[in-house]
């Protein structure tokens, strides 16, 4: 019900949504929760597990009840809290885990269940027959138990992430935080004032004190507009910070957009890393229910939140309204719903000393020990002095205390301290290195002391940091007392429930702690207590409580289970922001990429890059035609294949021939200027890292290039060796990869078509085979390189990047005159087969030099990486499996990668493993199937017929291994 | 015999336009890596400033005179922009043209600090990086050059191949951030 | 987690690769025989406590770094170009 002229919002602009389809009628400043409640509607929710009705039971953040889904559609979001969700013309809103509707929920009958379903009931119940879990127990748990269901669909909705950086973060915009910030914002510092509310003023909104004479919000306010004006202070509502990380880094969930209808590209939320050199945590307490039988019902609440529904939101949550508490603040609750015109039935203070009052009916040392009416409440039983009574209410407040929010100082395996006054666990001091606590959440409730607390906090970190603190008076405020005595759980026959989310009763705990589960950790996993959104938020202690009775120890010796972030839930789609589609990963393009798209070429993803995987040509309908086309096109004529992505690394210094020698198995000090070399390179362990070609263009001026996929790997590798291992020598390593766009011309005619478009005269005086030279193309300078990876007379030519498309297009047009054209990524592949090169299907980590038949290519003359361990007996074990070549019997006979290889009589077993394929390909060149395997002692057994065999793809076939060259062993073609 | 035509990284990605700020590409310069060779450091720097007047600057720093530039691009090495470096280091430093390497553009608006908050995890307050100030750091997944040509004007560098997609981060940041802008009126 | 670099200053892990300990500085000679080889490239401590490990600044400035930090306290005690630290 809605209060006429109560509360901080306007009551005549009013604002609709829906609920369950029902039209709600709120004002502007109303959550969910608040404009429900002023429409009377107090059922919201059912429970997870018994599916009983729920209402709502806070006004924050914390809420276990009011979960609700938002929107519809792909734009649904489930389980976000009706007690944070701002309302705005349209808003859609839905209840969950209820069918076919709120009010008659078919799954209810789980709740008279109830005695079948205790803690560990599904651990006790589901374990056998064991192949009915997954077909049969499994799926109707889930039916069962739940909260919202995702919508199914592609989110489309868009998120941001983003970084802020200050001097000092406060966290928490209340009383405390407010005066925190104020004072570090005075004194010069650079400040962050985050608060997840849609105001800052933290419980000053929700109660009525005054501060300085204005009342509290008003007070907030001016405070706020100060802090406005200032440009060293960012302030960020609606973002809450869920979580503290080493190094002064704190995550922060800012709630952008969602109070507001869906607009283009407007982001939901933004998932903010905030750096700060100090923080004050400010981040206040929040309320505790007590357990009683039937607790759970719409119309509990805390009382702390009806006191905020009255005086921020004008909502009075009942007409006739109980209240039941152990401490002084929930008294506060009755003067201010007085106030405001609401009925008090009664206070029931358990504790014998209760204070009395004029204005209402106290009940001292009482305790609620039931409550009626099955939607909503109607009716308290209280239980003074042994006699039962009972008490008409639609609205019973609930305080057991009030516990300060320490999450973030546990988020670095800090233990909060227990405080016997407080009976409440707060902050130990240092938790989180340059963290510090002010206000309820360091356990001084009263205002006047976090106003007090707030300014002091901030001179702390202000003289850490080096700045003086600036003058500052600290407001006045009321003290206010809070006295409290321990009452945990009201004792009874009936369900007394603790954590209202998970459906977990003092029942479950005990219960927990009878099966010797008493470890707080151990009753947490059997019970689920705490395991929910809310992650007990509205629990911990009082559970923990129940359970240091049950076992006969104490509070501080039951200790707590670790507080773990995020603070709040924290959507993954917030977290991954701009992560999906182009956002995933950057994409590399090739200068030629245009030119291929063009030409309708598939692109395959290699690493970051995109490359063509074949080039069709009208009239072919599959790959194979297309790539079988351009192998016999480079074999026959000429072929032009982009070659940009290979890495390459520019390295000079007078000492860089002595450093390649060193990376390198081979010798590169004898390599003479304009001659180009194959590499091997070796990790430290003895294994092969990379391989590749190095060319000398001065005495002290190398080019490397680098397989595409360990471009990067490989130059971490040299600055580590250059950094790390041989400071000593005088190189630097320049990356050059995409200064260059350097094309493949391979086939006999391949030096034609250079010659054609190339301005210097080739000659094979001039450039022999493993040669390289400085030519010039249409005036521009360029690089050729006569390296082959096809086996054919080859050539690769180097451009400044930005005439790479230009040019390409030009050697494929001249191609094309000469009969032959662009090859792509599947051709590349079949004529480095042939030819039994490797790449790193070969060379994949587990294989050394001795493998691959590189063993001569490991000079002992000088030290190397990897030659030590290169060298150890197990690495050139006869035995190991080495490289060969593998041809089918049939030469059209499947082959595949990944198919394993065995003797031709054994039985196809692990334990008869002879080796592994690891490339294959049709080769038109030799039409036949061939492949690339590593067999034991392999070279000793070309000739041998061996069985391949792929369990996976049902493939056997026999095959007689070979050499890993098929084609032109001598290579003749190549070297022309 | 050819006839080269040169393109630009970006093409026609850019101009952009959006959340308070544009997005232009640079124009091509002529861009070499500079390394100096061990023990070389001040003759590197004494050669540059007899040649164009500057000196090479600190880390994270840049420094520029009478249209050449030199930018700090990491440990013990430069990129001297606009300046004939092979020359100028001849014999003192490892140089390598770099003029092809990278994709440059340039962002500028009132906003343009937020919108590179939304795309890096560096400290863009004046008191980390003021104007002339560089990083090398990341933007979204890439590694990247940052540098603060003028109060409100920022130069992101990246490697070529990823034009497209330092594009695509920039834009997605700016449209965001308008959105946000119209909404909220909040710039974050 | 944030490291200083000495060239950069502050900046978030995201912008490092962690490459172990720094035992690796410390390479053996080619003939130093097996074991000291086998402990150079497999045997590595695991403390509870203070710790010595190579990163590289790699979306950074390129130096490679030795990181001395606390495993327990997360606490780093110093940061030092690993060029610097082998001479």
């Amino acid at each position: 019900m809605r209060i006429a002229g109560r509360g901080l919002y306007d009551q005549n602009r009013k604002v609709s949504f829906t609920f369950d389809g029902r039209k709600v009628e709120g004002v502007n400043g109303d959550t969910v929760a608040s404009a429900l409640l002023a429409n009377d509607i107090r059922l919201v929710g059912r429970s997870f597990k018994y599916h009983r009705p729920r209402g709502i039971l806070t006004a924050g953040s914390e809420e276990a009840n009011a979960l609700i889904t938002v929107g519809r559609g792909a734009a649904a979001e489930p389980n976000l809290r009706a007690t944070v969700q701002e309302v705005f013309d349209g808003l859609e809103t839905r209840s969950q885990n209820r069918w076919p509707s709120l009010a008659v929920d078919a799954l209810a009958v789980n709740d008279l269940m109830a005695p079948f379903f205790g803690a560990g009931f599904y651990y006790k119940t589901f374990m056998w027959p064991r192949k009915f879990w997954e077909g049969l127990y499994e799926p109707f748990i889930r039916r069962a138990a739940g909260l919202g269901a995702l919508s199914g669909q592609h989110n489309e909705d868009h998120y941001e992430r983003a970084f802020a950086h200050c001097d000092i973060l406060v966290i928490g915009g209340g009383p405390a935080g407010l005066m925190a910030a104020l004072t570090a914002a005075r004194s010069g510092a650079d400040v962050i004032l985050a608060d997840e509310d849609s105001r800052f003023g933290g419980r000053l909104l929700a109660e009525t004190g005054t501060i300085d004479g204005l009342p509290g919000h008003q007070w907030a306010e001016g405070i706020v507009a100060e802090l406005a004006t200032m440009p060293n202070v960012r302030l960020m509502t609606r973002t809450t910070v869920t979580g503290a990380y080493d190094g002064g880094t704190f995550g922060a969930l800012e709630r952008v957009a969602q109070h507001l209808p869906r607009a283009d590209h407007l982001p939901r939320e933004c998932f903010w890393r905030i750096v700060a050199k100090r923080a004050v945590l400010c981040a206040g307490a929040l309320e505790r229910p007590v357990a009683f039988a039937d607790n759970d019902r719409p119309g509990i609440m805390n009382a702390g939140a009806v006191r905020a529904y009255v005086n921020r939101w004008g909502v009075a949550p009942g007409r006739e309204v109980a209240i039941f508490c152990n401490n002084d603040s929930a008294h506060d609750t009755a003067r201010d719903l007085i106030a405001a015109g609401v009925r008090v039935a009664a206070v029931i203070d358990s504790r014998a000393e209760a204070p009395k009052s004029d204005d209402y009916r106290v009940i001292a040392g009482g305790v609620v020990t039931g409550t009626r009416g099955r939607q909503g409440l109607r009716e308290i039983a209280v239980t003074q002095d042994g006699k039962e009574s009972r008490i008409a209410a639609d609205c019973l407040a609930v305080s057991g205390g009030w516990n300060p929010s320490v999450h973030l100082t546990c988020h670095m395996n800090g233990r909060p301290v227990w405080d016997a006054t407080l009976l409440a666990f707060v902050p130990r001091p240092g938790s989180v290195p340059g963290l510090s606590t002010a206000g309820a959440c360091n356990g001084r409730f009263a205002t006047s002391d976090c106003l007090a607390d707030g300014v002091e906090a901030a001179k702390v970190a202000l003289s850490e940091l080096g700045l003086k603190a600036a003058d500052i008076a600290v407001p006045q405020a009321g003290a206010g007392d809070y006295r409290i005595e321990a009452l945990w759980a009201v004792p009874g026959k009936r369900r007394a429930w603790l954590d209202f989310q998970n459906d977990v009763t003092v029942k479950d705990v005990r219960l927990a702690a009878q099966e010797n589960f008493s470890s707080v950790e151990h009753m947490k996993r059997y019970t689920t207590q705490g395991m929910s959104p809310d992650q007990g938020k509205n629990s911990n202690v009082a559970a923990l409580a129940v359970l240091a009775d049950a076992t006969g120890r104490g509070i501080p010796e039951t200790g707590t289970t670790t507080y773990r972030p995020p603070f709040v839930p924290v959507p993954i789609a917030a977290m991954g922001a701009g992560a999906q589609g182009k956002g995933f990963a950057p994409q590399r393009f090739t200068t030629s990429h245009q030119a291929s798209v063009d030409r309708h070429a598939p692109m395959i993803e290699a690493g970051l890059w995109y490359r063509p995987s074949y080039f069709p040509r009208p009239g072919e309908t599959h790959w194979r035609q297309s790539c079988d086309r351009e192998v016999t096109m480079v074999r026959k004529t000429v072929g032009i294949c982009d070659v940009s992505t290979l890495g390459k690394i520019d390295i000079q210094g007078k000492d860089a021939a002595q450093f390649l020698d060193f990376v390198y198995t081979n010798t590169f000090s004898t390599l003479p200027v304009g001659r180009v070399r194959y590499g091997l390179m070796l990790r430290e362990d003895g294994h092969v890292l990379d391989d590749g070609t190095t060319a000398r263009l001065s005495d002290s001026h190398f080019v490397m290039t680098t397989t595409t996929a360990a471009a990067g790997l490989v130059m971490r590798h040299l600055e580590f060796v250059a950094q790390v291992l041989r400071p000593e020598l005088d190189v630097q390593c320049v990356s050059v990869t995409e200064q260059w766009a350097q094309f493949g011309v391979a086939g006999p005619l391949s030096r034609d078509l250079l010659a054609s478009l190339v301005d210097d005269p080739i000659t094979d005086e001039a450039l022999p085979y493993m040669g390289v030279t400085d030519v010039s193309v249409g005036g521009v300078a360029a690089r050729l390189f006569r390296i082959s990876f096809s086996g054919e007379r080859a050539y690769e030519i180097a451009v400044p990047a930005r005439y790479g498309q230009s040019l390409y297009r030009q050697l494929v047009a001249q191609a094309e005159v000469m009969g032959g054209g662009p090859y792509g990524m599947e051709a590349l592949n079949v004529l480095r087969i042939e030819k039994g090169f490797i790449t790193h299907a070969e060379i994949h980590g587990r294989t050394t030099a001795f493998d691959i038949g590189a063993d001569r290519m490991v000079s002992r003359k000088k030290d190397c990486i990897g030659q030590a361990a290169a060298a150890r007996p197990g690495l050139v074990d006869e035995n190991r499996e080495q490289l060969v070549g593998l041809k089918p019997v049939n030469p059209d006979a499947a082959v595949s990668a990944g198919a394993h290889l065995f003797r031709s009589a054994d039985p196809a077993t692990r334990v008869n493993d002879q080796g592994y394929v690891t490339s294959v390909c049709w080769s038109p060149t030799l039409t036949s199937n061939l492949a690339l395997a590593f067999l034991k002692n392999g070279r000793a057994r070309h000739g041998e017929r061996v069985r391949l065999v792929d369990h996976l793809r049902k493939i056997e076939t026999l095959c007689v291994v070979c050499d890993p060259q098929f084609l032109d062993p001598e290579g003749g073609r190549m070297r022309g | 015999m050819a006839r080269l035509i040169a393109t630009t990284p970006c093409g026609d990605l850019l101009p952009a336009a959006g959340g308070g700020a544009i997005l232009t590409e640079a124009a091509a310069v002529d861009c070499y890596s500079v390394a100096p060779y061990k023990g070389m450091e001040k003759a590197c720097s004494t050669a540059l400033k007899k040649a164009c007047g500057i000196a090479l600057p600190e880390p994270n720093r840049t420094a520029s005179n009478d249209g050449v530039r030199v930018i700090w691009s990491g440990q013990g090495r430069y990129l001297v922009m606009a300046a004939d470096a092979p020359d100028i280091f001849a014999g003192i430093a490892s140089v390598t043209d770099q003029s092809d390497a990278n994709a440059t553009i340039v962002l500028d608006g009132a906003t343009a600090r937020a919108i590179l908050a939304r795309l890096t995890p560096i400290d863009l307050r004046d008191s980390a990086m003021p104007v002339g100030a560089t990083a090398r750091s990341l933007i979204g997944h890439m590694s990247a050059s940052i540098t603060r040509i003028a109060a409100d004007e920022y130069e992101l560098m990246v490697m070529r191949s990823m034009a497209a997609t330092l594009v695509h981060e920039v834009t997605e940041s700016m449209r965001g951030l308008g959105a946000r802008a119209a909404a909220t009126g909040l710039g974050g | 987690m944030r490291l200083t670099c000495p060239h950069c200053g502050e900046r978030d892990r995201r912008e490092f690769y962690y490459a172990g300990s720094a035992e690796q500085l410390q390479r053996p000679a080619r003939d130093a025989g097996e074991g000291a080889w086998n402990d150079y490239l497999h045997n590595r401590d695991n403390p509870a406590g203070d710790t010595r490990d190579l990163w590289y600044h790699e979306s950074g400035c390129g130096a490679w770094l030795v990181v001395s930090r606390n495993t327990v306290t997360h606490a780093i005690a110093s940061i030092e170009l690993a060029a610097e630290v082998k001479r």
